[in-house]
């Protein structure tokens, strides 16, 4: 499906927001907060995959969909640069989303590290729709870093951390003093590290605690077994059985 | 229209644009983006005897104009497939052919004995060219013994068109073309992969848990167009080409060279549709071309 860009945000020097509707006027598809898209890269000379990026935000209103994209490559640099009016092609959306709160009393927590915030927005606009309050913790290396404050302020309580103390605590998410709540369900998506240190926290105190993975992919449909993860269940796609697993489903030494 | 129909073995094909194994899934994976009833066939996932659940991640890497995937055959067994997919997927328009791949020639047979009463699956491709499993696979696809006794055993225990696929990691691969003919094949396809490797340089580690893996994409595609059209002059069975088939043009470009058919693999990954449009791309060219049959094609470079 071929998308026109309307609007190129650029939040910071390796980032860009990217404001995209359906070319053609059609409708956005369903899309469930935790999914994801696979971007052509049509004029980069060196890249030859498509991209799978999470999906930032879905305003259905005006039929946009956002991509928080971070400069990881030539791949994404040449998406950072796009311009309005550029057309890219998108298969969207794709893989599963994050499950619901077992109960709308539920304290939920969504962490975020780096560009990891990205579907974390849309997920919390969702939660707050099902009159659950989301709080969240975004991370990073500092002040500059932090994406989309603004936007997270709108749904819920917002906690940051930052490597070197320029803005909220000093530290990793995992020594902020937020985490001495308990919480009943904890999201998390960003580093693989900073998920795994997440969920050591998570599963003493008995949350329910869901990861987003973003492991290397090829085609995004199940089809070339490239972006397995392991699971209790063997290897397993992570396009199409994930990218949200919940921690029990890994094995992970946590 | 031209007349897109081709013939392996005794098998009928409606056109030459198949898809290639390991990169179409069981084909279900595609249905939101073509019609598999257009295709002329498609070959379904390396298929073992027994479950595989392949090697550990990370099992691909881009490189320039193409990847290097290093999966290692993960499928859930013959047993598997025939309970609970090939009820699901038997039902198209199309051939359908199965890859099918062992450790010793044991698991080969052993395969191809429980496929061949299978009414909808039409051909077996005999895999004797992956180069990410540790036995077995390329081993007896880069020597003519190896690659002839495979091809014997496998003759002998299915009665359907044998495709088999050749490894490009070979000095010479006339010689295995010549050598899996002699015992029967019908019809050989080429190229598999063609083994390589990728550093991490700031890292200093490979990028593939199995540190080589198998290259395709464009990249590939001038050697295999080379291998087809040396392969396609030295036997007298049909030759299917594969290697970097990006769009029709390519596709093209193959059966120039002396290719009865084609397989389309990590174009898939990139353009889930891109067979429909190989298929639509043969037969403007042939009209372009004032070609009434697509045979008028088949090895039209000498």
């Amino acid at each position: 499906m071929d998308f026109t860009v309307v609007a190129n945000e650029r939040l910071h020097f390796n980032y860009s927001l990217l404001k995209m509707r359906p070319t053609n006027g059609d409708k956005l598809p369903e899309i469930l907060p935790g999914q994801f898209v696979q971007v052509e890269v049509a004029e980069s000379k060196n890249t030859f995959l498509r991209r799978p990026i999470s999906i930032n935000f879905v305003d259905y209103e005006q039929n946009i969909i956002w991509l928080l994209v971070r400069n990881a490559g030539e791949g994404t640099r040449h998406l950072i640069e796009s311009k309005i009016n550029d057309v890219i092609n998108m298969i969207i959306p794709l893989g599963n989303g994050f499950s619901m709160p077992s109960s709308d009393n539920a304290k939920t927590l969504l962490i975020g590290g780096g560009v990891g915030v990205a579907p974390l927005l849309y997920f919390g606009l969702i939660l707050k729709n099902h009159g659950i309050q989301p709080q969240f913790l975004l991370g990073a290396r500092s002040k500059a870093d932090i994406l989309e404050l603004n936007e997270f302020e709108k749904l819920g309580k917002v906690h940051i951390s930052t490597e070197d103390g320029s803005m909220g605590e000093k530290g990793l998410v995992t020594v902020h003093s937020i985490l001495k709540e308990k919480f009943d369900n904890i999201y998390c998506c960003g580093p693989a590290p900073m998920m795994k240190a997440v969920a050591k926290l998570a599963k003493p105190i008995g949350a329910e605690c869901e990861v987003s993975l973003e492991n290397m992919m090829a085609c995004g449909l199940g089809a070339c077994l490239c972006c397995v993860e392991k699971t209790v269940k063997g290897n397993v796609c992570v396009c199409t059985e994930g990218p949200v697993f919940n921690i029990n489903q890994l094995t992970w030494q946590i | 229209m031209a007349n897109l129909n081709i013939k392996i073995g005794n098998l009928k094909f409606k056109n030459p644009v198949l898809t290639a194994s390991g990169t179409f899934g069981y084909g279900e994976e595609f249905t939101d983006f073509i019609d598999i009833n257009r295709l002329g066939g498609y070959i379904i996932k390396g298929t073992t005897i027994n479950h595989r659940e392949g090697n550990p991640y990370p099992r691909m890497v881009e490189t320039p104009s193409g990847m290097l995937n290093a999966v290692g055959l993960q499928n859930k067994g013959v047993d598997y497939f025939i309970e609970h997919i090939y009820p699901r997927i038997s039902q198209y328009d199309t051939n359908l052919i199965v890859n099918v791949s062992g450790a010793n020639v044991d698991d080969y047979v052993a395969v191809c004995e429980k496929l061949n009463p299978l009414e909808h699956v039409k051909a077996i491709e005999v895999n004797i060219s992956c180069p990410n499993v540790k036995q077995g696979g390329m081993a007896f696809g880069t020597t003519c013994a190896g690659a002839a006794q495979v091809t014997k055993a496998v003759r002998n225990a299915y009665s359907g068109t044998v495709i088999v696929k050749l490894s490009p990691n070979v000095t010479d691969i006339t010689e295995i073309a010549k050598a899996v003919e002699a015992e029967g094949a019908d019809s050989v396809s080429l190229i598999n992969t063609l083994m390589g490797m990728a550093i991490d340089t700031e890292r200093q580690k490979p990028y593939l848990s199995t540190y080589t893996g198998g290259l395709s994409g464009p990249a590939v595609r001038p050697i295999a167009v080379r291998m087809v059209w040396q392969t396609a002059k030295a036997v007298n069975i049909p030759v299917i080409g594969l290697g970097g088939i990006m769009n029709g043009r390519d596709a093209i470009e193959f059966i120039l060279a002396g290719a009865t058919a084609i397989e389309v693999g990590t174009a898939n990954f990139i353009d889930p549709s891109v067979t429909m449009k190989i298929i639509d791309y043969i037969d403007e060219y042939c009209i372009r071309h004032n070609v009434s049959d697509i045979s008028e094609l088949i090895g039209a470079v000498k």
